[in-house]
């Protein structure tokens, strides 16, 4: 070979637009390299990946995949390649950058795979154009622009409504569809906040989108391993569309004729590895030629080839990991067949659906429409051999209380404007289409105003027909069951519509002797026969392609689709747990529907079913198989909250017993348990009428929490400060009710929040870990900064956490993983929440302490832990701090505070001598930038200007123009820090803030408001999100500001540290 | 009830979306996703009832004629997963079952055509039947020549040009696609019946090249042809065999064929040329290799998969042939370059500096 040592570039934290889909590419490049016998070395700071594991990567950095950062390695390394393919546009635009540079170069480290000229040119989009009509390939009549009155001119030649699309960029960030010229102004106001040329292009309405992954070998042979069809028309995103693969509305012809362009395409770049050609294609043509234009082509591993792996078994990352390093396809054979070669097109015998998860429900003021820019967090992939089962597999896999094409929820709301919500979709959309059809619109109407094929309209109308059938005649025989099963039917739903249970439709299907059968991929549509056990279910089918495997096998559940609060570290917790299962001689079944992870990987266990995580489907599977047991508690909520259903099903439950899982999740049930183990919790309560509410809370002290137990939109908790706020809470949430009380408890200010995560076997703590927030309390431990080892609990406070973690373990009896969150203040600790699963911290606590806290969980599983493995604090000598990444400028309207709920999409954890050090790092490692132009301050309240006194001096030693809002550049002022006074927005003078960062005159903004303050303009939310959407770093938490002032001040970024993680060790 | 029952007994019950009649042939499958209107009037299929393991399957309609590979519905009867029968695209003129049903084809949707493709993989090719009330007879398709069914029976010449150099197609159940391939390349092409025989006196323009199509069956029952191409030989002319075309040079030239256990039809057949590391994608639909490469020819293509042969050329004349579809239809374009190459090795040169007028060929 004649590499020996490659660098392998990372995404980074999981953001919208950029998410799971490169731990699966990277995973599988690392793996394909260490089968050559070559060392790598991985750059990602995110530590919840499985890449970032040691059975992978010979050497990581958890450290910015920036040029800077990156540049050092290469010195320290001295690698002979590098793999910019693998780890999204992150990895594309820093490789890029390094090769502009001549870091590259003077290193003499060669680029793997594709040319960079072929990076450059697909990256760019005026030159991309410009390549293809020399290609004689078509795209879209347009032209670049530089700037907005260059773009108006062009808008003007093309003719609205025009589309915007900026180049380098991933998700679509700042494109949009402009009708008039208003329109476009203000998306390129955005636009070029980000990215320095956009394309300004026809816009084709409600053409089909196309989308094939093109697998290329320096010898010049090229496949196309899988096409795709978007069902959602031109214009929104393929990552905001429902894809199907493979696709279904194409003739031979159309079908072919666009697979031969892609390989042109792909030749004329000479792409070496995989890409992803995406086209439009015209439905009705005038003159009956066909008519398509290429939309763009993406020279590296994407989400679409991740998917596209997931729907036909083919490795698409393995391979181009292989080609790049020089590699034949010829060379190359099927792992799923082991026969055949990897020269080759997989044929399917059933088909996939894809469909995104969103969570725009859970930000604050967002705009729920979707289109051509990303905002969707996640994604399942639903495998039938109708379309209609994998349909409705796909719908309920996203987990989201649906059960299948038809949502009771719209259904039931009369009051929708049906034919508004076709033409401008929202994440709701798929169940207005069936809501449309039980409203008797005609298919032809829905396709003019969806732009959707009327086949697939056609197909989901055939599901609201059998519903519609079966709820004139409601009795079951086996003949209406098998056909409603076939098409997707969960037992819940037929349950719902014949009034009984799922489970008494499950007694009656299993009487009639209907069972789903268990089919493998492999790749050929059964030509040949598969050596691995890649399996789906299905009703359509007679037999099982294979036996169940019986007590040897252990089922571990997954973690269903990544979304606001459970991601990628539940995948990295899942794939830990089944490498340990070996360690016990335990066949591993994992069931998961996510087509990002590396748990769906057909390598990693000895069976994968992908397959919905409900309880039906996990029932069926465990039926067939008949293991030792099922772990429910590696793969975050979705598996936790099956234990109680599955147990009461016979099914033998590892770990913890559901009926003690429930005690602690159940809010009274844990609340007395607390109260008798006498350990403090925030005073709490429920209520159903505002009168005993405020009382409450009146008797508590404002500010408190407020939950409401039903939730039809909107944010979930929220922190009230008044009595005011209180009432006007109750008037928006539509249902409190003895049904659907009001959760309120006591907020407590000030206080510390700290994690414990730990694993127990039979009661006793077999390894348990402390790690602080840098934030205080009130920002969810999601978002939160997090540090380990502590740095500032007292030892009395240690003492307590333990004493408290090993009553709770004991009286739950708990066996396996779990978490605990308490607030601390002074010495006081109260407990705030327990989850007996392992929680988000795990992988970032296993990381940084060196022990795999899954291993002792599975351990304990088998009841085989042996001592306990003491986790020492204070022998650590270096400090390592998990940041929280955001995607508020992808989500439109959406405010950018730190909150109770929610709201970062991914993380990072960087490693350093002190705190400021390693915080340094993770925030350069979430997009933070060195501010080099100007900070703007707000500080509302006194308070927040009293507790800034301790920053003012290291802001001063940045040497940097500060601006502030009115009393806040007053106070500065007063104190030593000379700050320019800005109006703000709503005072409609000038200076004025947002003409500040209109002009790119300032790079920092710290915005704390003080929420005791009542305003009636809500200035404060204006100047976060003109922040956001100008691409300005922004702070709205004192601690992690000052925190982050600090270290500006403190540490000089040249001269930071660049250590791999092994010479990160204890003493 | 609808069934298909298999030689060896066993049944698979079915939902009728075709003609309701009974029918019966060899039991094959197809994995090729794409190009049902294709497949079903590939004339390879004659006497042969599809199974296609793509489950949806009906989904775009019957484009018009013109798009066909032949005249009419091949296959004895179609086997599928899932019929649609709400179709939709621009070119669509009738459904799929109101096709088979004016065709007079039966077709049954069976749920678990996966079980039905695994039997035959391990297996080999079963002689079955579609029961649709009548009992009928299990029918042999390699036991006769099929060949002579699906030639035409006069001499065919679409659109002639005097300038342009002339192909002679022997049809031995020639897919369309390939004269519109050879008409697209500015060639006349000759369409003649299976039996033709060149060195007999004809009135035909000079020919230029042969080519001996695709076409049904076993190899062995086609003599006549075999006969006719030995005479070639001798002409000193250049042959192009494509599929059937394959076996029966290689048996002409001195080679031998056999029956595959379950043959190949699919798209995406990876095929190797010989002493290189390229590889081509190619469509399929054979159910007899070539066996023994005669002397005189040597390797051209190999199947990646199994390593069966998929093409065979003459060490220093102008005489090959492939085992694959370089016409596609359905199918990746990928070796349609053979044509292109085929045509480089024909010395005469057009007879006119003026070129032949492109005509435009394709679906659309
Ligand atoms: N000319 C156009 N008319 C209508 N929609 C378009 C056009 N060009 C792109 N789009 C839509 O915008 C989406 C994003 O554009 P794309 O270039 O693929 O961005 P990204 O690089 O972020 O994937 C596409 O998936 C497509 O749906
Ligand atoms: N009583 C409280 N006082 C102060 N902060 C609290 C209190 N309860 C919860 N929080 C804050 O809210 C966040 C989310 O609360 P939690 O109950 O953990 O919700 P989740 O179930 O979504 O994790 C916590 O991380 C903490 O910062
Ligand atoms: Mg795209
Ligand atoms: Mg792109």
């Amino acid at each position: 070979m004649k590499f020996s040592k490659v660098i392998i570039l990372g995404s980074g934290a999981l953001k919208i637009g950029e998410a799971g889909e490169f731990d699966y590419s990277g995973s599988q490049a690392i793996k394909a390299l260490k089968e050559e016998g070559i060392k790598t070395v991985l750059v990602n700071p995110n530590i919840a990946t499985i890449q970032t594991s040691k059975l992978l990567a010979d050497t990581v950095y958890f450290l910015p995949v920036t040029p800077q950062f990156v540049e050092k390695i290469i010195k320290k390394e001295k690698p002979d390649g590098i793999l910019l393919s693998f780890g999204g546009q992150t990895a594309l635009n820093c490789g890029l950058e390094l090769n502009e540079k001549g870091i590259l170069k003077k290193h003499k480290v060669e680029i793997l795979g594709s040319p960079i000229s072929a990076i450059e040119i697909s990256e760019d989009r005026q030159k991309f154009a410009n390549h293809l009509l020399r290609t004689g390939i078509s795209t879209p009549v347009s032209q670049s622009a530089k700037t907005i009155a260059e773009a108006l001119k062009i808008a003007d030649k093309i003719g609205y409504p025009v589309m915007v699309r900026s180049g380098f960029a991933l998700g679509g960030q700042g494109s949009g569809i402009a009708q008039k010229e208003t329109e476009l102004k203000q998306i390129l106001n955005i636009g070029f906040s980000f990215v320095s040329q956009v394309l300004i292009e026809k816009y084709l309405h409600h053409y089909k989108e196309i989308e094939y992954e093109v697998v290329r070998d320096s010898f010049d042979n090229c496949v196309t391993v899988c096409n795709m069809e978007n069902m959602d028309p031109l214009g929104i995103h393929t990552g905001e569309s429902i894809v199907i693969a493979p696709s279904q509305t194409l003739t031979n012809y159309e079908y072919h004729t666009l697979r031969s362009i892609a390989i042109k395409i792909v030749r004329s770049l000479g792409i070496v590895g995989e890409c992803n050609v995406q086209f439009a294609l015209n439905p009705n043509p005038k003159d009956g030629h066909l008519e398509y234009f290429v939309i763009e082509l993406n020279a590296r591993l994407s989400r679409s080839s991740a998917l596209a792996s997931k729907a036909t078994g083919y490795p698409l990352a393995y391979v181009a990991a292989k080609l790049a390093l020089g590699k034949s396809l010829t060379e190359l054979t099927n792992k799923v067949t082991k026969v055949t070669q990897f020269c080759f097109e997989p044929a399917l015998d059933y088909v996939t659906v894809k469909i995104p998860r969103w969570d725009i429900d859970k930000f604050k003021n967002a705009e729920q429409g979707i289109g051509s820019s990303m905002k969707s967090v996640g994604e399942v992939m639903g495998i039938g051999r109708t379309f209609e089962e994998a349909y409705q597999k796909a719908i309920r896999m996203l987990d989201l209380d649906f059960e299948g094409a038809i949502s009771t929820d719209v259904s039931e709301n009369k009051s929708l404007n049906i034919k508004k919500l076709l033409v401008s979709p929202t994440p709701n959309r798929i169940f207005i289409i069936a809501e449309a059809l039980y409203r008797n619109f005609s298919v032809e109407k829905i396709y003019s105003l969806t732009g959707i094929d009327p086949w697939f309209i056609y197909r989901i109308k055939n599901i609201v027909d059998e519903e519609k059938e079966l709820l004139k005649n409601k009795s079951l025989n086996r003949n209406n069951l098998l056909h409603l099963k076939q098409l997707g039917f969960s037992d819940k739903r037929i349950g719902a519509l014949t009034s009984q249970t799922g489970l008494d439709v499950r007694k009656i299907r299993k009487r009639l002797g209907i069972l789903p059968y268990i089919f493998q991929i492999d790749t050929l549509a059964g030509e040949f026969p598969a050596q691995t056990n890649y399996l789906y279910l299905t009703y359509n089918g007679a037999h099982n392609d294979i036996k169940g495997s019986g007590k040897k096998s252990v089922i571990v559940l997954g973690s269903g689709p990544y979304r606001i609060g459970s991601s990628v570290e539940f995948d990295w917790t899942s794939v830990a747990a089944v490498q340990r299962l070996k360690k016990h001689n335990k066949d591993s079944i994992v069931i998961n529907c996510n087509p990002e992870t590396v748990s769906t990987d057909y390598d990693i266990s000895k069976r994968l079913y992908f397959e919905e995580l409900t309880f039906e489907r996990i029932a069926d599977i465990y039926e067939f198989e008949n293991p030792f047991g099922v772990i429910v508690s590696v793969g975050g909520q979705t598996p936790n909250n099956r234990a109680k259903s599955l147990k009461k099903y016979g099914c033998n439950i590892l770990g913890t017993d559901p009926a003690n899982i429930e005690r602690a999740e159940d809010r009274s049930k844990f609340s007395a348990l607390l109260d008798k183990l006498s350990v403090d919790q925030p005073a709490w309560d429920k209520f159903n009428t505002l009168k005993k509410a405020t009382e409450f809370a009146e008797k508590v002290g404002f500010p408190v929490l407020v939950r409401p137990s039903f939730v039809l939109s909107g944010s979930n908790m929220k922190i009230i400060y008044s009595k005011d706020e209180l009432v006007k809470f109750f008037e928006k949430i539509s249902v409190i009710s003895s049904d659907y009380p009001l959760t309120v408890s006591k907020f407590v200010e000030d206080a510390k929040e700290i994690e414990i995560d730990a694993v127990a076997q039979k009661g006793i703590i077999k390894v348990f870990a402390v790690s602080e927030h840098i934030e205080n309390a009130g920002v969810h431990s999601g978002d939160a900064s997090i540090i380990f080892p502590p740095q500032k609990i007292y030892l009395e406070t240690m003492k307590k956490l333990r004493q408290i973690s090993e009553n709770l373990a004991k009286t739950l009896s708990i066996t396996g993983p779990f978490n605990i969150q308490c607030l601390a203040k002074d010495n006081d600790i109260s407990v705030i929440e327990i989850n007996l699963r392992s929680s988000r911290t795990f992988p970032f606590i296993s990381k940084v302490t060196g022990v795999n806290f899954m291993d002792i969980a599975v351990d304990a599983f088998f009841n085989s832990c042996g001592d306990e493995t003491r986790i020492n604090f204070a022998s650590y000598n270096f400090v390592a701090a998990k940041v929280a990444q955001f995607s508020f400028s992808r989500l439109t309207g959406a405010d950018p505070v730190l909150d109770v709920e929610m709201t970062s999409t991914g993380e990072v954890a960087c490693f350093g001598e002190d705190v400021e050090e390693a915080f340094l790092k993770a925030e350069l490692s979430v997009g933070g930038k060195i501010p080099e132009k100007g900070i703007f301050i707000s500080l509302g309240g006194d308070e927040n200007k009293i507790n800034f006194l301790n920053m003012i001096e290291h802001i001063k030693s940045l040497s940097l123009p500060v601006f502030a809002t009115e009393r806040t550049s007053k106070f500065l002022s007063e104190n030593g820090l000379p700050a320019k006074k800005l109006y703000k927005i709503h005072e409609g003078k000038s200076p004025n803030i947002l003409e500040y960062f209109q002009r790119g005159k300032i790079d920092l903004a710290i915005n704390i408001t003080d929420y005791y303050l009542k305003r009636d303009v809500d200035d404060d939310y204006h100047i976060r999100r003109f922040a956001v959407d100008h691409n300005i770093s922004l702070f709205t938490n004192l601690k992690k500001a000052g925190l982050f002032v600090k270290a500006l001040s403190t540490k000089k970024i040249d001269n930071l540290p660049v250590k791999s993680w092994d010479e990160y060790k204890s003493s | 009830m609808s069934k298909l029952v298999l030689k060896n007994g066993l049944t698979f019950e079915g939902k009728s979306f075709g003609a309701d009649k009974s029918s019966a042939g060899e039991v094959v499958f197809s994995t090729g996703m794409m190009g049902y209107p294709e497949s079903l009037t590939d004339p390879s299929y004659k006497g042969q009832i599809l199974v296609l393991t793509y489950p949806l399957v009906g989904n775009y309609g019957i484009p018009d004629k013109k798009f066909w590979e032949a005249e009419k519905i091949m296959i004895s009867g179609l086997i599928v997963s899932d019929y649609i029968n709400t179709p939709y695209h621009f070119q669509s003129k009738k459904t799929l079952s109101d096709w088979l049903k004016e065709e007079n084809i039966p077709a049954l949707e069976i749920k678990d055509t996966r079980l039905l493709t695994q039997i035959i993989r391990e297996k080999g090719t079963f002689l079955g039947k579609i029961v649709n009330g009548e009992n009928i007879d299990f029918y042999d398709p390699d036991n006769e020549n099929l060949v002579e069914k699906v030639s035409v029976k006069d001499i065919e010449i679409k659109s002639f040009s005097k300038s342009a150099r002339n192909i002679l197609l022997i049809d031995c159940g020639a897919k369309k696609n390939i004269q519109r391939a050879f008409s697209k390349r500015g060639v006349n092409v000759i369409t003649v019946p299976w039996d033709f025989d060149l060195t007999k006196p004809n009135k035909l323009p000079k020919i230029d090249a042969v080519v001996i199509s695709n076409g049904p069956g076993n190899p062995k029952f086609v003599g006549q042809t075999i006969e006719n191409i030995k005479k070639l030989f001798k002409l000193n002319i250049p042959v192009l065999g494509v599929c059937l075309g394959n076996q029966l040079l290689a048996l002409a030239a001195g080679g031998d064929t056999k029956k595959l256990k379950y043959g190949h039809r699919s798209q995406n057949q990876p095929c190797i040329m010989d002493g290189t590391n390229r590889c081509f994608i190619t469509t399929q639909n054979h159910g007899f290799e070539v066996s023994i490469i005669p002397p005189n020819f040597k390797t051209w293509f190999t199947n990646a998969n199994d390593g069966s042969n998929e093409g065979i050329i003459h060490k220093r004349k102008p005489i090959m042939s492939v085992q694959f579809h370089p016409e596609a239809t359905p199918g990746p374009h990928d070796t349609e370059w053979i044509f292109d190459y085929f045509l480089t090795r024909i010395k005469s040169k057009p007879r006119s500096d003026l070129g032949y007028a492109r005509i435009k060929v394709g679906p659309y």
